[in-house]
């Protein structure tokens, strides 16, 4: 029965030209795609920690059900790592299709996993989708290689990212803010248990590590390659040799460290910390704007640059709605979607399009966004510096874990 | 001469042996074989991921672990130094004040305590006692000049104190509660008079004439507190040291670790944290028997000890303060779930504000519904299953019986070994993650808890009762419809309340069965306090908090409704 | 309400009671429609496991042996809900949850049907013992000899071929007592039912006019 009924399906597929098409969604066939969709839930896999992307993700699926009939579902996650566990889980059991992710908010060290372990939706479809002819993937380098993993196509940028600094300047001078990882360390000295950085493996706690990395090494170029064990140890002398002069001046002399960037936030408002850090330059004007920062809270950045990177979207291969998640992945990379996303009332995420790319009245609705008081500019934001490869984030976690991850 | 006769006692069928067996084995089996999917890829059996071969590498990668050592002997330090503390101050309590006016006053104060979760508990603990807690707040810049939150190290102290802290404030009323579900089988005012006129203290009298008789009763939640304090996970992210973490924490991390292999890791983890569990057991049996030993001593010394003034109070402080503590962070938690900007010293926000509120409840709105199903289902099948298990069995049996060891293992065994072997089970038969498959993980644990909150006023109802309906020609289920069922009313909504409460703070389980899409306000709390915004943490700790209250309000008061004309169903 | 043609006597054919190989008691007596045997003895001399034994409730500790008789009909392997045994204890026990009527109308058997007869039944039985209109009643708000009335009535309307009394006076008061004591007596010998009674009060077994059997030390019966 069912091989007959087979036989019949390719017969039909056959007659039709669509051999070898059918079978699998396309985001080279864009109507099929809308077609397939109409009517699937997508769950969306995506860190849930904070309130104003969710309400982003909310509207989101708002949007997509109003015009396409598909409802998307925001599976919150704590951890990224636990969506990855999932679709590993699912693979164990053999359960190859019908899995229970359908997008996840991923990059870096997840993406190089997923990519390794062939857990993605394949072939590359990202550069397929009709909104990718808006993306900077000229002057964004960061678009196509994550981390230094190329994408492939095998993910779709959502946004950018870049370190930035925050200070309350009704505590602490603009003058004396350090200017770099060394002038940081002045700082530190002089302002003994006012800074630190969330505990590693947390990913804005290795972000700072990485910043440090690159300042300090001989190098730079050795970053974007794996990392070669002969000549590790002595790389990454500079940044141990720093950390080891700096946790006795951490905030509770680095035997206890915030959790997180949230956690950090607090603890500025609180005054336990006086500099804290974020990977999204517009978070300090959002805290503002929910009371959970005063308003005299400012950004700053290095003048020689701090790390800089791009989140993705990714399909997992055995997902159960895909053209639903094709179909949201292009929505969330539409104009209008990433003009909501880099409005700091909203989110304030920079924004990966090309702004020469859009048409006059959406480049216009960009450069007016009001992004805030304790917002830096694009133009004041300073130069970015590429991530390293994945492999130095796990060596250096790893190293940190067993130098400081037994307090005394 | 008639042949000898055994008289069989009214309740116990005889399919009675064989229903139970198979029921305890079809709950006991998945705990089983959560343990067994554990196993396999400890040893390196785990084929998704290229592991096909049997090997001991994870172990040994696991002993390469940095600080894997310390991690293991703070959960077990920060556990026993729990079981140990619990123990002798709800034991000390019991012994100083059972049958004073002052124990129903402290006893009042406490059963609430029960039904927070524990998630809640430990932020709202952390929001008092932290160094820019509400407790500092209030007495500074005025009495300690602080301007600034002080440097110091709580919570997340590295030898755990703080965290035994936040575990004995809610380990504490558990062990309360069980211990006065068993005082009145003991024979408390004989002993009392008799060890008073024999001219010992209360505590010295009490711990000689039935302290080990209670203890006998209360051993398997001990057990289970034990077992739970030494494996916790969300009460030691927040109160627990971090530097390194205790090992049920750091399996949790390596079960999410972006390095998939990382698995294999976590699951040799797991097992190593099932014979840190078994370590701890074999410590507390030998601390047991020091105590047993201790207590003849005591005993043949002939010793009075009158003047126990000090530990009877010390332990009364101790009841109260837990209450007070709980109670006190609750409503901090609520406070920060409608400020505006709070900044340090300040002992109350500068601004008052809906916002937060408003912002959280269309988003909380679908997960508290997936909660409350899920609880009422849960609750509701589990009670029905402690009934029919103790109309079969009998509650004496139902208590300690062997055939229901199995029931306990929920209890007993670490949650981070077998729901994470679970989970690859769920997958493996095919299982979606949907509400089906987290209500039976639910079921497992909310269970145990149902029985015990049961068995007890189950065994209490006067047989009498039923022997007269017997004699009215009653068949056995007959009496258990319209007598005992009626009669246990008050006790069956009671052990409802409890389910409801058991499943509304389950989050692990659901977690890692509902694959993250079944949402309930216990991993929604929990995915937002990785956020750390302490008013969202606020509303959901509130929210989830007062869900367990709600069921026990009803439980009180809907007997006084349907009972309302007869007085001696109503108390 | 008791037809006396359908009572039979009660048998208690060599009953032996043993607790972990201590014989406690050993009985063989035929009680006749309407007498009264009374056991007497100390506690702990096993008398309420002899009860507990003709109603069919005997913990499963103790070994008994011997057969327990209905006319010629040999109940000793029957359930308790099939013995028709009518019970008094200590307590009234009455239903906490009924009202006084939904106690008495709860115990009328299943062959008086539909709801009206079942309730005029009860009434008519409360009538009786002095408690019209206490229908409705709660059960708590009653003194203690209107409960033990409402329970005696109790048993009474559920037609019990025989009667098991537990020490039904220890608990009230001497005046009350004597009151009691006339009225069950009265009204089992006009039930024509067997009854055995279970005692260490002397005035109940004087009372009660029938054989006394005293068990317990060294004594046997």
């Amino acid at each position: 029965m069912i091989g007959r009924a087979r036989k019949i399906l390719m017969a039909a597929t056959l007659t039709l030209g669509l051999a070898g098409e059918a079978s699998a969604t396309d985001a080279g066939n864009w109507d099929a795609v809308v077609a397939e969709a109409k009517g699937q839930t997508v769950y969306f896999n995506a860190w849930g920690g904070s309130e104003n992307i969710n309400a982003y993700v909310r509207w989101a699926g708002g949007e997509m059900k109003s015009r396409y009939g598909v409802d998307v579902v925001h599976v919150k996650l704590d951890d990224t790592a636990k969506a990855v566990a999932t679709v590993v889980a699912e693979k164990a059991a053999g359960k190859n299709d019908g899995g229970a992710v359908d997008l996840i908010w991923i990059n870096g060290e997840n993406f190089a996993a997923m990519k390794r372990e062939g857990l993605l939706f394949s072939p590359g479809w990202a550069t397929k989708l009709p909104n990718w002819r808006y993306v900077d993937h000229e002057t964004k380098a960061t678009v196509l290689r994550d981390f230094t993993i190329p994408a492939e196509g095998l993910e779709s940028p959502w946004g950018g990212a870049k370190l930035v600094f925050f200070h309350d300047s009704a505590r602490t001078r603009k003058a004396d803010l350090p200017d770099s990882a060394t002038g940081l360390m002045k700082w530190a000295e002089a302002n003994p248990g006012r800074f630190s950085y969330p505990q590693p493996p947390d990913f804005t706690g290795t972000s700072f590590l990485k910043q440090v990395l690159i300042e300090l090494i001989d190098d730079k170029t050795k970053l974007q390659r794996p990392i070669d064990d002969t000549t590790f140890a002595a790389d990454a002398a500079p940044l141990f040799a720093y950390l080891d002069k700096l946790t006795p001046l951490l905030w509770r002399q680095g035997k206890a460290y915030p959790q997180n960037y949230p956690d950090m936030k607090q603890k500025l408002a609180d005054g336990e910390l006086d500099i804290i850090f974020a990977f999204n330059p517009a978070e300090a004007s959002s805290a503002i704007a929910n009371g959970e920062l005063p308003e005299t809270v400012r950004s700053f950045v290095f003048s020689g640059g701090t790390l800089g990177n791009t989140h993705f979207l990714a399909i997992p291969y055995n997902a159960t709605a895909k053209a639903g998640a094709l179909l949201l992945a292009d929505f969330l990379l539409s104009p209008e979607a990433q003009l909501r996303k880099q409005d700091p009332k909203i989110w304030g995420d920079p924004t990966v399009l090309s702004l020469a790319k859009l048409s006059a009245e959406n480049r216009s609705a960009f450069e007016n966004l009001d992004l805030g008081l304790a917002t830096l500019r694009p133009d004041e934001l300073g130069p970015a510096l590429d991530e390293p490869h994945p492999d130095w984030m796990t060596r250096i976690e790893a190293e940190w874990i067993r130098r400081y991850g037994a307090a005394n | 001469m008639g042949r000898p006769i055994r008289i069989k006692a009214l309740q116990t069928g005889s399919h009675g042996l064989t229903t139970n067996t198979l029921l305890a084995l079809l709950l006991g089996l998945p705990i089983l074989a959560g343990v067994a999917g554990i196993i396999l890829p400890a040893f390196g059996y785990l084929p998704a991921l290229g592991g096909l071969r049997f090997t001991l590498s994870h172990f040994a990668e696991l002993a390469g672990q940095p600080h894997i050592l310390r991690s293991s002997l703070t959960g077990l330090t920060t556990g026993l130094a729990t079981t140990c503390a619990a123990v002798a101050i709800t034991g000390t309590f019991v012994a100083g004040f059972a049958g004073m006016p002052a124990f129903s006053r402290i006893q009042h104060l406490v059963s609430p305590l029960l039904a927070v979760p524990h998630a809640a508990a430990a932020f709202a603990l952390a929001f008092l006692v932290a160094p820019s807690g509400f407790l500092v707040r209030l007495v500074s810049p005025e009495l300690t000049g602080f301007t600034r939150p002080p440097q110091w190290l709580i919570p997340n102290d590295p030898v755990g104190l703080s965290m035994v802290a936040g575990l004995i404030t809610k380990e504490v009323p558990f062990l309360f509660l069980i211990a006065l579900a068993a005082l009145p089988q003991l024979p408390l005012r004989q002993s009392r008079q008799l060890t008073a006129a024999l001219g010992y203290g209360r505590l010295s009298g009490f711990l000689i004439s039935l302290w080990p008789a209670l203890y006998r009763r209360i051993r398997l939640a001990v057990f289970a507190v034990l077992v739970y304090s030494v494996s916790v996970v969300d009460v030691a992210i927040i109160l627990g040291p971090q530097l390194p973490a205790t090992l049920p924490v750091r399996i949790a991390q390596w079960t999410a670790d972006h390095d998939l292999g990382a698995r294999f890791l976590a699951s040799a983890a797991a097992l190593l944290q099932l014979a840190v569990v078994l370590a701890a057991v074999v410590i507390w049996l030998l601390i047991e028997r020091l105590g047993r030993f201790g207590l003849a001593r005591l005993t043949y010394s002939g010793r009075r000890l009158r003047n126990d003034g000090v530990p009877r109070l010390v332990s009364a402080f101790v009841m109260a303060a837990c209450a007070a503590l709980i109670f006190l962070g609750i409503a901090i938690l609520g406070v920060w779930s409608i400020a505006g900007l709070w900044p340090f010293p300040n002992a109350l926000p500068a601004k008052l504000t809906s916002q937060t509120w408003l912002r959280t409840l269309p988003q909380l709105w679908p997960a508290l519904q997936t909660t409350i199903a899920l609880a009422l289902t849960a609750a509701a099948l589990a009670l029905l299953s402690a009934i029919l298990l103790l109309h079969r069995n009998g509650a004496d049996r139902g208590g300690n019986g062997p055939r229901y060891r199995l029931l306990y293992l929920p209890l007993l065994l670490p949650e981070i070994s077998f729901v994470f072997g679970l989970q690859i089970l769920f997958v493996s038969g095919g299982i979606k993650p949907a509400f089906g498959s987290v209500l039976a993980v639910h079921f497992l644990f909310v269970l145990p808890y149902v029985l015990l909150s049961l068995s007890a006023p189950w065994r209490e109802l006067d047989p009498r009762f039923e022997r007269i309906a017997a004699g009215f020609g009653r068949s056995a289920l007959q009496i258990l419809l319209t007598v005992r069922l009626p009669l246990l009313f008050r006790a069956c909504l009671t052990a409802f309340a409890v389910g409801f409460s058991v499943s509304v703070s389950l989050y692990l389980p659901t977690l890692l069965i509902g694959a993250g899409r079944l949402t309930t306000i216990a991993t929604e709390a929990v995915a937002l306090s990785s956020g750390g915004d302490r008013r969202v943490i606020g509303v959901y700790a509130l929210v989830q908090a007062s869900l367990p209250f709600l069921a026990f309000l009803i439980a009180s008061l809907a007997p006084q409704l349907l009972f309302r004309n007869r007085r001696a169903m109503r108390t | 309400m008791q037809q006396i043609a359908k009572t039979r006597p009660l048998t208690l054919a060599d009953v032996t009671i043993r607790l972990a190989e201590r014989t406690l008691l050993a009985v063989s007596a035929t009680v006749m429609p309407g007498e009264v045997l009374t056991i007497m003895g100390p506690s702990g001399s096993g008398k309420s496991a002899l009860l507990a034994f003709a109603g069919g409730f005997l913990d499963p500790a103790f070994d008994a042996s011997g057969r327990l008789l209905i006319g010629k009909v040999d109940v000793t392997d029957i359930p308790a809900n099939r013995r028709h045994a009518g019970i008094l204890f200590q307590d009234p026990l009455l239903f906490p949850h009924l009202s006084v009527g939904g106690n008495i109308v709860f115990a009328i058997p299943p062959s008086i049907k539909g709801h009206n007869a079942r309730r005029a039944l009860a009434g008519q039985a409360l009538d009786e013992v002095g408690l019209a209109g206490f229908f409705d009643r709660d059960p708590e708000t009653l003194s203690g000899g209107q409960k033990a009335r409402v329970a005696l009535q109790r048993v009474l309307v559920s037609a019990p071929h025989f009667l098991l009394l537990d020490e039904p006076f220890s608990k009230l008061d001497a005046a009350l007592r004597q009151q009691m004591r006339e009225l069950v007596f009265s009204r089992a010998k006009a039930a024509g039912l067997p009854a055995i009674l279970v005692t260490h009060d002397s005035a109940d077994a004087e009372a009660a006019g029938g054989r006394v059997i005293e068990i317990g030390g060294e004594e046997k019966a």
